[in-house]
């Protein structure tokens, strides 16, 4: 440790000398002080940063006509219930060709029907990818198009839109149960 | 027989080294420390398995809970820019000291004729005050339309840069809120945005 002599000069001489005084001071209060302010500043930042999910939505301009009108065959329609659910179907919602299913989020829920309809519709069509069109209704909260976006993430799927829903899906969910 | 001496030691510790050690620390801590905002209402954001940070610079989020919209903007310079521009688009002049003001507030959410009462207040204030949130309902009066607007201008103005638009939900708002935004966003030609998530691990 850093320590100065601080003993006057020569044994010899008698004169008056200070007393020998310790140069060591005590840290243990600046220690102390330190990582109050450590502490402090830990607790006001923020450690994790929020992430973000690139949400891409179809653009709505009127005068560009040249969209491609989408096969039915390779179209799953998810909609977005209340308490939580959502329904999906392939095809039109006049005359789907698979019958609606309801089911929940995540996992054990639409991931399973995600990935075996995206196989069948590439299989069938000979290596496009499945067109998913998201539909949240007005009793869908927020929570569950991100979950639904994020599912499409984890499938790897990217041709998907959020839709405006029509009255005739609406009734579709009011008939189910869940709007 | 004498008795073996023992020396006596010192019960001093030298807390030199610990000394060093907790002011590296907390100068690493100071430096990158960024203070917590206070958003005006409380939000739970859903959880996602995105994984891409969030922009600092450029970047405006748009913060929905309890059927409101507010809004805040990155960057002091930033903000200022697009309070001078919104002025001048619903006839307002913003003193020197309003600008500073403004430019110290996070996220906001008055609607413009209110806005000059809120930047009176004193800093500390302003969070507690309760926002009625910005006009985002009928066409006519869609105030989030015209905030996102100019400070797109303001961010071409200032850093020649494309502003990131973010929306930061509540995990239980429902659906229409986050539409009505999103048809806002929309009817300028911002198809693409993030949705502020926080992180999940991916349940394979």
């Amino acid at each position: 440790m850093a320590e100065l002599d601080t003993s006057g000069g020569g044994k010899g001489d008698k004169k008056v000398r200070s007393k020998k005084q310790s140069t060591r001071v005590d840290l243990t209060a600046m220690v102390d002080l330190a990582f109050l302010l450590i502490t402090f500043f830990i607790l006001t930042t923020t450690l994790q940063k929020p992430k973000a999910m690139d949400l891409v939505m179809p653009d709505k301009d009127e005068k560009n006509n040249n969209q491609l009108p989408v096969p039915e065959s390779r179209t799953m329609t998810i909609l977005l219930g209340s308490n939580n659910k959502l329904e999906w179907y392939m095809g039109q919602p006049s005359n789907p060709l698979t019958a609606p299913v309801v089911e929940g989020y995540g996992k054990n829920g639409i991931r399973k029907a995600l990935i075996d309809k995206a196989a069948e519709v590439k299989a069938a069509s000979g290596g496009k990818e499945m067109i998913v069109l998201v539909k949240p209704s007005d009793k869908s909260t927020y929570e569950n198009m991100v979950s639904i976006m994020d599912e499409l993430n984890v499938v790897g799927n990217q041709s998907r839109a959020i839709v405006d829903i029509t009255q005739a899906e609406i009734g579709l969910l009011q008939r189910d149960g869940i709007y | 027989m004498p008795r073996a001496k023992v020396k006596r030691k010192s019960t001093a510790i030298d807390m030199t080294a610990m000394c060093d050690v907790a002011f590296l620390l907390l100068t690493f801590f100071i430096l990158s420390a960024k203070p917590k905002t206070q958003d005006p209402i409380q939000t739970t954001v859903p959880a996602a398995t995105a994984e891409i940070a969030l922009p600092e610079s450029d970047f405006a989020m748009i913060l929905v809970g309890q059927g409101k919209a507010f809004y805040s903007i990155a960057g002091p310079e930033l903000k200022m820019e697009t309070l001078k521009l919104m002025g001048e688009k619903y006839g307002q002049t913003f003193t020197q000291e309003e600008l500073a003001a403004f430019a110290n507030t996070e996220s906001f959410g008055v609607p413009m004729n209110q806005l000059k009462q809120l930047l009176a207040l004193p800093a500390a204030e302003r969070s507690n005050v309760k926002q009625p949130g910005i006009p985002v309902d009928t066409t006519d009066n869609n105030e989030l339309f015209n905030w996102v607007r100019q400070t797109r201008i303001a961010d071409k103005a200032v850093a020649n840069a494309e502003l990131k638009v973010a929306i930061k939900g509540d995990s239980k708002e429902e659906y229409p809120t986050i539409a009505k935004i999103i048809k806002t966003l929309q009817k300028q030609q911002v198809n693409k945005f993030s949705l502020i998530t926080s992180l999940k691990s991916a349940q394979k």
